[in-house]
């Protein structure tokens, strides 16, 4: 029997299961056009007023967008029992689950930033505001994921946790819709915003050292 | 180091010390608002930008200071509890819960009560305000969290875990917050300066914050007594106890 | 292995003591469980249980249900945390996998075919595994034709049989079994029962729960955990 390498056997099975499962990861992506498009009908198409709601609707609608696919992230796993063979085996939990959420981000975040761009052009945003709006998704929302994941992974033995995941989530999403959306306004203004992605990027590198190990600690409380 | 507390893991001995306890808190939180309150309201001088308006502080302030400190000991006996496993930590944290989140509510009204005088609306977008309902949802989801589970010690740990990232948070969410409302200033007037507060009016302020700690001991040490005997109902100790009670209450109706 | 005679001892679970004298003097000590004590809904399942596991032993837990086998497996393998006491695998280096755990949930996903699954379990446990071997193993669980049907649309008792194909992908030393005859047909039973048997002989040590009484050419071990109000 030869060696092979656990962590990539994870991240290639989630992937395989994200491709076969397609047409979920497009519903949260779909529900995040649909959500922005609902904005320009209920408070009228004037470039100017979209422009200045732009970001902000964005990160909302990245927000709602996260917390409805997010419900799924462990939740078949958790049923059949992988989350138990994998924290029996040899790999940490943590590893493990941290490679989860990342193959998750693939799948649900990716095509977001991809067709940002079609946003853009929707609230009329200037090309200065469209690079921060990328920049700042691209920072911010690993960092949905990952703190997210912790909550997920507490509910997710509830019957109906999906509310309720929102409502855990929701006030500690607020400190980064603030800083990307200022990011976004200081772009307007063609003003600098570093400050605002390196507190964001701050957050992130934070995020990454300790939630693998809060979502795992979650997790085993999940299957206590 | 923390040895002399292990006993009280035990639900016996920690509803000894909330026995022992409750008095002292009963009687700070009786004299401190009682002389806090009537001192503030009726002797204090009244504020010569404010009028008497002003006198809501010595409700809001110590309401708004303390449902922060009161979330942080939440937390703390959270994390007691995710450390030592022990069961007492978490249901305190879970006593503690509905208090800070009844306090921030207060402040939360007190506030707005507060704004239709001195702004001309109840609802404002202020950074102070926006914290404290920040707060408020934070409290309110981790009592649902707790609410969800049925087995307690899994609702106490998740709870505990949640109660964690969120004091993690807090600073953050203040920061952003205050961040965020100057940014955003122009549409707003800001809340008067800091002027120094005449000590007439600073000496009520301090003893009703004293009688808000005494009055928020009080009540989490009642709801912690209450926990620990539903949860416990079955133990010989809880069993006897309310028996000799219960004989207590019929000689006394005899 | 002394399989003429046939020891059934039935302790009550408190005491659940191997007595060492019944035992063959070569086996070693697996895995050791010391005062272990569980409550659910602050409801106490069980107190201060001592056993050990090892080598060569076939255990059958037993107990009506709501006892707490499957709380105390849950225990021995890792997946929760006693509230008192402790458990201890004996791990000597040459042992990269301790054990084997099947609980109730299969660990299969549903989208990802029989081989995909066992050989995704076996990779994350450091293993490869080549497609060829896997077909010939589920072969061998009666399971030819639907290697590559998705888990999802196979029937009860065949998902079981792929979830018990993987005692045959690792070199663990023992397998924890919850209810491993769960839906199965009576041949599936006699198959594992004598996979079971073969493990043992071999060296393993099996834990398992099952309802019905067990059909081993060996002796088996019977603890029982009484319910507790």
């Amino acid at each position: 029997m030869s060696r092979t390498s656990p962590l990539f056997s994870i991240m290639r099975r989630d992937l395989v299961l994200a491709f076969r499962q397609k047409n979920e990861l497009l519903q949260p992506l779909l529900f995040f056009v649909m959500v922005i498009t609902l904005f320009p009908l209920g408070i009228g198409p004037g470039p100017e007023t979209l422009q200045k709601i732009g970001p902000g609707v964005i990160w909302v609608a990245a927000i709602l967008s996260a917390l409805l696919g997010m419900d799924k992230l462990f939740r078949d796993d958790f049923n059949d029992g992988s989350l138990e063979q994998l924290q029996l085996s040899n790999i940490s939990l943590a590893w493990g689950m941290f490679i989860k959420v990342f193959v998750h981000w693939c799948g649900a975040f990716l095509p977001l930033l991809l067709i940002s761009p079609l946003l853009a052009l929707f609230l009329n945003l200037t090309p200065p505001m469209y690079w921060a709006l990328i920049f700042t998704l691209a920072l911010g929302t690993p960092l949905l994921s990952l703190v997210g994941a912790i909550a997920v992974a507490l509910t997710v033995g509830l019957q109906r946790g999906g509310v309720l995941l929102s409502l855990l989530l929701i006030p500690v999403f607020i400190p980064l819709l603030i800083f990307a959306t200022s990011a976004v306004d200081s772009a307007a203004m063609g003003l600098n915003y570093l400050p605002q992605l390196a507190i964001i990027g701050a957050m992130l590198c934070f995020a990454i050292a300790i939630t693998p190990f809060a979502m795992s600690y979650a997790i085993r409380v999940s299957h206590h | 180091m923390f040895t002399w507390l292990h006993p009280y893991a035990k639900t016996e001995r920690a509803y000894a010390l909330c026995n022992t306890l409750l008095p002292y808190f009963l009687v700070t939180a009786i004299v401190g608002l009682v002389v806090g309150i009537i001192w503030g309201l009726l002797f204090a001088p009244s504020d010569y930008q404010q009028g008497d308006s002003f006198r809501i502080i010595y409700i809001h302030v110590p309401s708004a200071i303390l449902s922060m400190s009161t979330y942080v000991a939440m937390a703390a006996a959270g994390f007691v509890g995710l450390v030592w496993q022990w069961k007492t930590a978490y249901m305190s944290m879970m006593a503690i819960a509905p208090v800070g989140a009844i306090l921030t509510f207060i402040s939360l009204f007190t506030g707005a009560a507060w704004g239709k005088p001195m702004w001309g609306t109840w609802w404002i977008w202020d950074a102070r305000l926006t914290s404290q309902l920040i707060l408020f949802f934070l409290y309110l989801g981790i009592m649902a969290l707790y609410a969800a589970f049925s087995d307690k010690t899994q609702a106490g740990k998740s709870a505990a875990i949640m109660a964690l990232v969120g004091v993690i948070n807090i600073p953050i969410i203040h920061f952003s917050v205050e961040w965020w409302n100057t940014l955003h200033q122009g549409a707003t007037i800001t809340k008067f300066g800091q002027p120094s507060i005449a000590s007439s009016m600073l000496w009520p302020l301090l003893i009703s914050i004293a009688g808000f700690i005494g009055l928020i001991g009080t009540l989490t040490l009642m709801n912690l007594k209450n926990q620990i005997l539903r949860r416990e109902i079955n133990r010989p100790w809880v069993t006897e106890l309310l028996t000799t009670k219960e004989m207590n209450v019929n000689k006394e109706a005899n | 292995m002394n399989s003429e005679t046939h020891l059934a001892e039935e302790l009550p679970a408190n005491q659940a003591t191997i007595d060492i004298n019944t035992l063959p003097q070569n086996n070693r000590v697996l895995l050791s469980a010391q005062g272990i004590s569980c409550q659910k809904q602050d409801r106490i399942l069980f107190e201060d249980i001592s056993l050990t596991v090892a080598s060569g032993e076939l255990i059958h837990l037993q107990g009506t249900n709501g006892a707490g086998k499957t709380s105390l497996i849950r225990i021995l393998v890792g997946l929760s945390t006693p509230d008192t006491g402790s458990v201890s695998l004996t791990n000597s280096s040459l042992d990269n996998y301790p054990l084997i755990y099947l609980g109730h949930k299969l660990g299969l996903n549903r989208h990802l075919s029989s081989v995909e699954n066992l050989q995704f379990w076996a990779n994350m446990h450091g293993v490869s595994i080549s497609t060829d071997e896997l077909y010939a193993l589920l072969a061998r669980f009666n399971l030819v034709g639907l290697e590559d049907v998705p888990s999802g649309e196979l029937s009860a008792g065949q998902q079981r049989r792929v979830s018990l194909a993987r005692t045959q992908l690792l070199p663990a030393n023992i397998w924890i079994l919850d209810e491993p005859y769960t839906s199965l047909d009576t041949q599936g039973v006699s198959f594992i029962q004598n996979l079971i048997d073969e493990f043992v002989e071999g060296g393993g040590a099996v834990l398992m729960t099952s309802h019905q009484s067990l059909q081993s050419r060996l002796p088996v071990k019977n603890i029982t955990l009484e319910y507790r109000l």
